[in-house]
């Protein structure tokens, strides 16, 4: 995205261009690269299995000898467990979003398309999203149909699909008024062809914002369903789960909960000064 | 205006008539309550009788009409596990979950709107950017993380306040702060970003350049018009809050509606999760409904404005 952005901007040498990026947002990245890195590799760099344990050492302190983090209550590694959560919540994160996007960007084409009754009932199931709240509404469903790894990322994925439905309708609607789309329907494209080749492209980087803004809730969502212990079940391990876990020992060995809740934070955080870093240099809307 | 409300109003009956819908067919749908309360060693006869006298064992379609009758003449259903009216439950636990979000409302409102429109009208000051950013940590900031972490500071580490319970003001205390940080975050950016755009407005401009004394220009020119978006953030809130009620009561063992819906749900007491969604829903319809009026309140334009 930023080499199409520099295009048109005369060219300065890269050390500039990367003094103009502040701060927070070079931190944002090095520490989403680091957890990406984490997550691709999870296998290579965790030093023990998530669920070895060494029960002469359980509840170990950090920096104990062989646990940097500590240890749980069972003697189980704590960054290895750090790691591999890690891993879980972001590939969840990571598909939900995924799956959000498609969903509502083919809502909000379909709305645009036909318009009608079709428009109305798009309102309708967004009206439906915003009245019970994600957290109870999943919550509901998790409990009583039994939580796997594939119901969380497709619930996780109906997620903020209202989001992009409203904004590719918007910019499908617009882009049929500018005239670039109108004139490919002119030369017989058929309307897939119009909305993947044509209006998508130009309405890319709107959807693209959206999703560093839905990324980060998803995991706090998943985080908290998991903490709950509706979400990723053990012996698989989340980031939210772990936190859960940990709180029995809040008061002995705090670190247990502290690690993966630092993570969370620092991610969702990272995610969000990105975000809006991206969206400031890429949403043709607001500038 | 009346074309435009009572569109809005048919629109929230659909919403609700839906979630209640969806809550039944996923209830109904996902697995048999009558093995989860008895337990897995109860000989076949006991639960047929008690499908039996649940109604379970009847037709889908059936059950879904009758249990709507049941709605519209005010019976919400009787507690698998209770056997006391469903509604009855709920509203016992009501009182405790108003006691925690509606101060966090007021939290939310009195930190959040006058941070954002103070960074707002001090655009890239110091004060600004310290808003920004912790605006940005208070919404990224997990509740059950902030939950856990006051409890180590102020209850664990300090012996300050209680960690958990219900009973004296001190008990409230923790768990308010955990439910409000997250909206303040949200709503001081919101309150920043929608007054920066009403600050670079043309009216904005005309109104200071004929002579309108500054303190006019923001309270009749500016705040106003930015009012419409905060109002409409304000709307979704009001379901954030009943979410992070869920989570915040399980942290501090608060006996509220949240807590009673965790417990009901891995219980499968199907009356008294169906009555809880149903409130939920009514009360963010409710909400939504109020910001519309706000809206007619706040923009004349609304006012004449056929509905979209």
């Amino acid at each position: 995205m930023t080499l199409a952005l520099d295009e048109t901007r005369p060219r300065r040498p890269v050390l500039s261009r990367l003094a103009a990026i502040p701060a927070t947002v070079g931190f944002g990245f090095l520490w989403l690269g680091f957890m990406a890195v984490c997550a691709l590799f999870a296998d290579l760099i965790r030093p023990y299995d998530i669920t070895q344990m060494d029960l002469m050492a359980r509840l170990a302190p950090p920096g104990s000898p062989g646990h940097w983090l500590g240890t749980d209550e069972l003697g189980r590694d704590v960054l290895s467990r750090l790691i591999q959560s890690i891993r879980v919540s972001l590939v969840i994160a990571f598909g939900a979003t995924i799956l959000s996007a498609l969903f509502g960007t083919t809502l909000g084409f379909l709305a645009a398309q036909f318009r009608g009754w079709v428009e109305h009932l798009v309102v309708m199931l967004a009206d439906f999203q915003a009245a019970l709240p994600f957290l109870i509404m999943s919550l509901a469903v998790l409990a009583f149909f039994g939580s796997s790894m594939w119901l969380l990322v497709c619930l996780m994925g109906f997620y903020g699909w209202e989001r992009y439905a409203r904004i590719a309708r918007g910019l499908a609607i617009s882009a049929g008024a500018q005239g670039y789309a109108a004139a490919v329907v002119q030369l017989g494209a058929t309307p897939s062809r119009v909305y993947l080749r044509h209006i998508l492209p130009n309405v890319a980087s709107t959807l693209i914002v959206s999703m560093t803004l839905t990324f980060p809730e998803i995991i706090l969502m998943e985080s908290g369903l998991s903490f709950l212990g509706l979400g990723v079940q053990p012996p698989e391990s989340s980031l939210g789960n772990m936190v859960g876990f940990g709180r029995e020992y809040l008061t002995t060995a705090p670190w247990v909960m502290l690690a993966p809740a630092v993570v969370i934070m620092l991610t969702t955080l990272s995610i969000s000064l990105v975000g809006d870093w991206l969206r400031d240099r890429l949403d043709p809307t607001i500038r | 205006m009346i074309r435009f409300l009572s569109i809005r109003l048919l629109r929230a009956v659909v919403t609700v008539l839906a979630v209640m819908t969806f809550a039944f067919v996923v209830l109904r749908m996902s697995g048999d309550p009558a093995q989860v309360l008895l337990g897995p060693d109860v000989p076949q006869n006991v639960i047929d009788d008690f499908r039996a006298a649940w109604g379970l064992d009847r037709p889908l379609a059936q059950q879904y009409l009758s249990y709507l009758g049941q709605i519209v003449s005010g019976d919400f259903g009787i507690s698998m596990r209770d056997r006391s009216p469903a509604f009855e439950l709920v509203m016992e636990r009501l009182p405790a979950t108003l006691q925690l979000t509606v101060p966090a409302l007021l939290l939310q409102l009195c930190i959040g709107i006058p941070a954002g429109i103070y960074a707002a009208l001090h655009r890239d000051s110091l004060i600004d950017r310290g808003v920004i950013l912790l605006a940005v940590a208070g919404f990224t900031i997990p509740s059950f993380v902030l939950g856990l972490v006051l409890v180590l500071i102020f209850a664990v580490t300090f012996s300050m306040l209680p960690s958990g319970g219900f009973g004296s003001v001190w008990h409230g205390i923790l768990p308010t702060i955990t439910i409000s940080i997250g909206g303040i975050g949200i709503l001081a950016r919101f309150s920043r970003s929608a007054m920066i755009e009403v600050m670079g407005q043309p009216y904005i401009r005309t109104a200071s350049a004929k002579g309108v004394s500054w303190r006019h220009v923001i309270s009749r020119h500016a705040l106003p018009n930015a009012a419409v978006p905060i109002v409409t953030i304000v709307g979704f809130m009001v379901g954030s809050l009943v979410a992070g009620a869920v989570v915040t009561e399980t942290i501090f063992s608060w006996p509220g509606i949240g807590r009673l819906l965790i417990v009901s749900v891995s219980n499968r007491d199907l009356a008294v999760v169906q009555c809880i969604l149903l409130m939920i829903a009514a009360v963010m319809v409710v909400s939504n409904l109020i910001v519309d009026l706000l809206y007619g309140w706040l923009d004349p334009r609304l006012r004449t404005q056929p509905a979209h």
